[in-house]
């Protein structure tokens, strides 16, 4: 067992028991402070796959910005534990089983298989910043441009749905 | 390792995500359990983009592998998108009743 398995497992528990955590939790504050963590988790997935850019925009955008603003809003409904209201113990139980019965058939359909492809994992220059930055600026430049329009609608919807009237 | 680890991870991760959506009942629980799964899908491509990285076929297309992840980037960039409106939606619907509890969302019932 070399360093690059234990990492994958570590990161692997790591990713699944904060996800978990983030279900169980009462209180939405740290509901989003473990999402956080498996944030993280799924950078340092990117890292051992040497996905440098990947990992590091997923640190920005989503540890840095998407939860930042989930923590605002949060914190401005002053939100506390018990906002969830009495809950149903039955329909926790039938979501519970219909999302493990679904993962059960797929993990069962997969292990059929027979397939057995390697990863490639910490080399490779699929992933470094001077590849993607070409590709991005060449072959993506249309969509990259039709996505800062959609950046400029987004934020004008938000600026008129928050309006007051 | 095997594509297969990375099948299994990026669906356990999915099927959190889905139970999430079904088993609470705050908009804003549900609104992280749906950013899990855009990140299950995203960690899924990268992978899928490394076990091309690694084939054959990878000498004839090495720009496939960097196709993927731009893929990933724009993902990224819609779901930031998207949440800052869905997030002004929930500040309008907590205004509204007071509550971000989805069951209150029944008015289109009858």
């Amino acid at each position: 067992m070399n360093i690059t398995t234990i990492l994958f497992i570590l990161l692997s528990a790591m990713a699944a028991g904060s996800a978990i955590m983030m279900l169980l939790n009462k209180n939405p504050v740290k509901s989003i402070l473990w999402l956080i963590v498996v944030f993280f988790a799924i950078s340092g997935h990117y890292v051992l796959l040497n996905a440098q850019f990947l990992a590091v925009v997923n640190i920005i955008v989503y540890a840095g910005a998407i939860m930042v603003l989930f923590l605002f809003v949060v914190m401005l409904m002053n939100l506390n534990a018990d906002s969830e209201p009495a809950k149903n113990y039955r329909l926790h139980l039938i979501g519970v089983i219909s999302g493990g019965s679904l993962l059960l058939v797929l993990v069962s359909a997969l292990m059929k298989m027979e397939m057995q492809q390697p990863v490639q994992m910490k080399i490779g220059d699929a992933g470094l910043i001077a590849n993607l930055g070409r590709t991005l600026f060449t072959d993506y430049v249309v969509p990259f441009e039709i996505s800062s329009v959609l950046f400029l609608s987004a934020m004008v919807g938000a600026v008129v749905i928050g309006k007051k009237d | 390792m095997d594509i297969k680890a990375y099948i299994i991870l990026s669906l356990t991760l999915f099927t959190i995500g889905i139970i999430g959506v079904l088993v609470r009942r705050n908009a804003i629980i549900i609104f992280m359990c749906i950013e899990l799964m855009l990140n299950a899908v995203n960690l899924l491509l990268v992978a899928f983009s490394k076990m091309h990285a690694a084939s054959e076929a990878a000498k004839a297309s090495p720009s496939f592998a960097s196709d993927a992840q731009i893929f990933v980037f724009f993902i990224m960039v819609v779901a930031a998108a998207e949440v800052s409106v869905g997030l002004a939606i929930i500040v309008m619907l907590y205004r509204n009743t007071h509550s971000v509890d989805v069951n209150f969302l029944n008015r289109l019932k009858n």
